[in-house]
């Protein structure tokens, strides 16, 4: 009883995994996402790529995803917060976040993680208002990001101490 | 003196149970959940902010292929003046109703009017877009001052305020108190401040925006899962909107993405449970961010005259405050707060206080953070810091003369129990942040703030697993934490490891009623049931071990998670490994109405510098110094006191609802409603004080609400010290510093 839409074909990696799904051409990448991959850690705050609680990864590239269309992410890469842990091994930005209490409702986080790991893989050394100027395009209403830049901080030195 | 005073991990830092879901994106949040067969259910919103509704009509919506159920404000109830909830969320029906679905007349932009479900998002919106009403239109008015002139437009035609009984007007409340004999006691003042402040409307600026899912089944249950920060306070208000039986609805609280007090009220949940009524399949509803914006929550914008009389020694003799605050819509009650507890930082035995509330055709007021009193401590604050510099003494001197402690009344007229606001000031007076030196253009402003702080209901279940783990299950949504602290007071008092104890929030039908996580009792009230539900296993498996040993139950006594009588020992795990044998399952529960809440003090210090060319504040360093009574986990502990203060930054600086004269929103997204970034802002220091509370077994005092009490006024004042200009009116914003610099520049002579 739906009416027929026109729906597009994608081909895709996510998370390291082929992925193929159907979209109408307006459709975003968050929906896409939660809706038809039911990937539900890509959270929604707005919808106008302000509050960045949508943030993913197209080819390593730190995007808000509700403001790419589903359809342009065909023969992309796409990494989303349920592929930054690897085999039940947290991410040093997961695990510090933990360790400082850096969330409190946590609607927020997925999106800080996702960001965070691309802030430290474009700077592994970031100083504190790098990483304050980087993460300014992720909103968090209850922390007052005090323990997110220590944590991010933090996981910055670990993932610097791996890499020696 | 406190049931516990030595604690073997209470006050430490354990990750918390529920962080791992957290941070790898499993945790559902609201709009997380889709149910099977789920319809989208879209609201029809008002166009106009002021407008009778003359006729809807939904034949053309109905009749599109994939729409399944319509609804108008018909199909919710007619409220009279039945009285809802309590505490905080308390509110009337008939100020519930038409906020949730206007019932014949619109009284703020994007009220909804009607909604309807659909078998996509897409198809719901476009069907929205073929619900035809027509409004006759009425001037709006969004300004206090202009509601209440002799010819403002009415808002509510059937609300006469005791003082107006001939005829009705926008007035909602008018309250006014007085201790002792104000006038009389400004006669014995030497100095006298009075000024007048004002704080703009803001929104409490959480990232989640609303969402349900609703299911009603063929008997006429209904099945709903929302983001709420009281799922038991959802159940009853959804059931008086809608008039379903209370007992016919189950509510599962999602995860919660933020709420500071505006997700302790409906707006979606009797829309969508109308709509899955009528259509059969669930209907799921997530608003839209600018819905959220135009449509909830708000906390009041206020404006408070301030005059403070005080002796040359620096003794606070009297005060006057009367505070105006705006309602929005429908009757929030913001001003009786700032008429009770405006003052009660202060030893204050003369003193009046007033304040009215007014209907404005904005959204319906609710509650923000320790409600009202950010805005009424802003003049209280100011009005203080002004006098101590004209009678020459330090900010945090002239406050310590006059800051209230144990046995000291405020208006409210009970003295207090043991409170820590002296040595909050004693804390602040020593720190560092006070001692050093400022470079040239930073200013620094000092405020202090209380709240009273709630306890009420709250209920907990504990059942242990035969190997010895623990499950304790509440009705408190988590919305900082709380499952950490939860977890820690079980593991306190059972002695067993924190991770032994699965903290879990259940659904309404799987504990016992607890009121909204909010009032910043939580840990306070949900943490004394769960205390107790400990307490009685403790006292249950002493006494299963004192029949194993053949003695009386009151010589066994209970340490490090064993029972122990001479060199007998049963630990946690034996007696919860042989339960079956020695009495069956063991669970507890316990339900109390806290009477233990203590109030919360913080003071706070700021640094700030303006950029005299482009008028932006800077916070350049910050401390946040408050008595936790006891901190159960220190680390959200110090996240409440660094995100209130931030939003109290925030508002201080930045946050504004800006409207037009038609009553339309004009900045409804995080893009013009700028909150806080990471950008902005220093690390906050947080400084725990740790006055037990002498009613609660562990000392616990609530701190999630007061860090949001100091911040503007410190902000203010800084601001002043670096520029040498005064403001009172919030929010400074670069175009208004910059326009007063450039005013006071004027005045000065020219330096050529």
């Amino acid at each position: 009883m739906n009416k027929p839409l026109n729906k597009m074909a994608v081909q895709t990696t996510v998370n390291g995994e082929s992925t193929a799904f159907l979209c109408s051409p307006g459709q975003v990448l968050s929906d896409v996402l939660r809706d038809e991959l039911e990937l539900i850690g890509t959270k929604i705050g707005c919808n106008t790529g302000d509050c960045g609680a949508c943030s993913v990864l197209v080819n390593d590239r730190l995007v808000c995803s509700c403001l790419v269309l589903a359809a342009e992410v065909e023969g992309q890469t796409v990494q989303t917060i349920e592929g930054i842990a690897k085999g039940g091994e947290l991410h040093p930005v997961q695990q510090k976040l933990l360790e400082h209490g850096g969330l409190q409702c946590g609607i927020c986080t997925p999106g800080i993680v996702v960001a965070a790991k691309a802030l430290l893989e474009h700077n592994p050394n970031p100083t504190e208002e790098q990483a304050r100027y980087w993460l300014a395009g992720n909103l968090c209403r209850c922390t007052g990001y005090d323990k997110i830049i220590r944590a991010v901080l933090d996981a910055a030195k670990t993932l610097r101490e791996e890499a020696a | 003196m406190n049931a516990y005073q030595e604690f073997r991990i209470i006050g430490s830092r354990p990750v918390r149970p529920d962080g791992l879901d957290k941070v790898t994106g499993r945790a559902r949040y609201g709009a997380d959940l889709s149910m099977q067969g789920q319809l989208y259910g879209h609201a029809v919103r008002s166009p106009h902010a002021h407008a009778i509704i003359q006729s809807i009509d939904c034949s053309k919506a109905l009749a599109m292929e994939g729409v399944l159920a319509v609804m108008t404000g018909d199909d919710l109830v007619k409220p009279g003046n039945e009285m809802l909830g309590s505490g905080e969320g308390a509110m009337a029906l008939k100020d519930l109703v038409p906020m949730v679905m206007s019932q014949g007349k619109v009284l703020f932009h994007s009220q909804a009017v009607a909604a309807v479900a659909a078998t996509s998002p897409e198809l719901a919106a476009e069907a929205a877009r073929a619900v035809e009403v027509t409004y006759e239109v009425l001037p709006a008015v969004t300004n206090v001052h202009k509601a209440l002139a002799p010819d403002a437009p009415v808002l509510h035609h059937d609300r006469f305020p005791d003082d107006y009984p001939a005829k009705p007007t926008n007035l909602a409340t008018h309250i006014s108190l007085t201790v002792g004999e104000p006038d009389a006691a400004f006669a014995r003042a030497d100095v006298i401040v009075e000024q007048t402040y004002s704080v703009p409307m803001c929104h409490q600026g959480y990232i989640e925006p609303h969402a349900c899912v609703a299911r009603v089944d063929a008997a006429g249950r209904v099945d709903l899962w929302c983001c709420t920060q009281g799922h038991f306070a959802a159940r009853h208000f959804t059931s008086a909107a809608t008039g379903i039986d209370l007992g016919k609805i189950t509510v599962t609280a999602s995860e919660i993405g933020g709420g500071f007090g505006g997700k302790t009220t409906i707006y979606l949940e009797p829309l969508a449970v109308v709509l899955a009524q009528k259509a059969g399949r669930p209907v799921k509803m997530v608003m839209d961010r600018g819905d959220v914006f135009r449509a909830t929550g708000a906390a009041p914008g206020a404006e408070t005259r301030v005059k403070l009389g005080a002796t040359r020694d620096g003794k606070l003799v009297a005060a006057d405050v009367d505070c105006l605050m705006d309602s929005g819509a429908y009757n929030g009650g913001p001003a009786a707060f700032p008429v009770y507890m405006a003052t009660a930082c202060y030893k204050l035995t003369d003193a009046r206080s007033t304040g009215r509330s007014v209907y404005t055709n904005k959204p319906k007021i609710h509650a923000y953070r320790a409600p009202s009193m950010p805005q009424v401590t802003l003049g209280f604050e100011l009005a203080i810091t002004e006098l101590a510099a004209e009678l020459g003494i330090d900010p945090i001197e002239f406050r310590l003369i006059n800051a209230v402690e144990e046995g000291d009344a405020n208006m409210m007229g009970a003295p207090y129990n043991r409170i820590g606001l002296r040595e909050c000031l004693e804390v602040a007076r020593n720190h560092d942040h006070y001692k050093s030196s400022l470079t040239d253009g930073v200013g620094r402003g000092v405020a202090m703030g209380y709240w009273i702080n709630a306890g009420m209901q709250s209920s907990a279940i504990l059942n242990v697993s035969p190997d010895g783990h623990v499950a304790v299950l509440t009705g408190s949504p988590d919305i900082g934490g709380s499952r950490a602290s939860m977890a820690l007071m079980a593991a306190e008092v059972l002695g067993i490891p924190f991770d032994h104890v699965q903290p879990q929030v259940v659904a309404t039908d799987s504990v016992g009623h607890t009121d909204v996580t909010g009032g910043s009792r939580t840990t306070l009230a949900t943490g004394q049931a769960v205390i107790q539900a400990a307490e009685q296993c403790v006292a249950e498996m002493c006494r299963r071990a004192a029949i194993e040993w053949g003695v009386e139950p009151g010589v066994v006594a209970w340490s490090q998670g064993a029972a122990h009588h001479g060199d007998q020992t049963l630990t946690f795990e034996e007696l919860a490994s042989r339960a079956g044998t020695m009495g069956g399952p063991l669970t507890f529960s316990s339900s109390l109405n806290s009477t233990s809440a203590a109030p919360a003090f913080g003071v706070h210090i700021c640094d700030a510098e303006v950029d005299k060319e482009t008028g932006r504040t800077t916070i350049t360093r910050y401390t946040a110094i408050q008595d936790a009574g006891k901190a159960i986990h220190p680390d959200y502990v110090e996240g409440q006191m660094q995100g209130g203060a931030v939003q109290g930054i925030g508002w201080a600086l930045n946050e504004e609802y800006l409207y037009n004269e038609k009553g339309v929103l004009e900045n409804p997204g995080f893009l013009d409603y700028r909150i806080p970034v990471a950008s902005d802002l220093p690390f906050i220091d947080a400084v725990i004080v740790e006055v037990p509370n002498p009613l609660h077994p562990f000392g616990v005092k609530g701190v999630g609400e007061v860090p949001i009490v100091p911040p503007m006024p410190a902000i203010a004042e800084a601001v002043y010290q670096s520029t040498g200009v005064r403001f009172r009116d919030l929010p400074l914003n670069p175009p208004k510093i910059v326009a007063a610099l450039t005013d006071s520049r004027a005045l000065l002579p020219d330096p050529q």
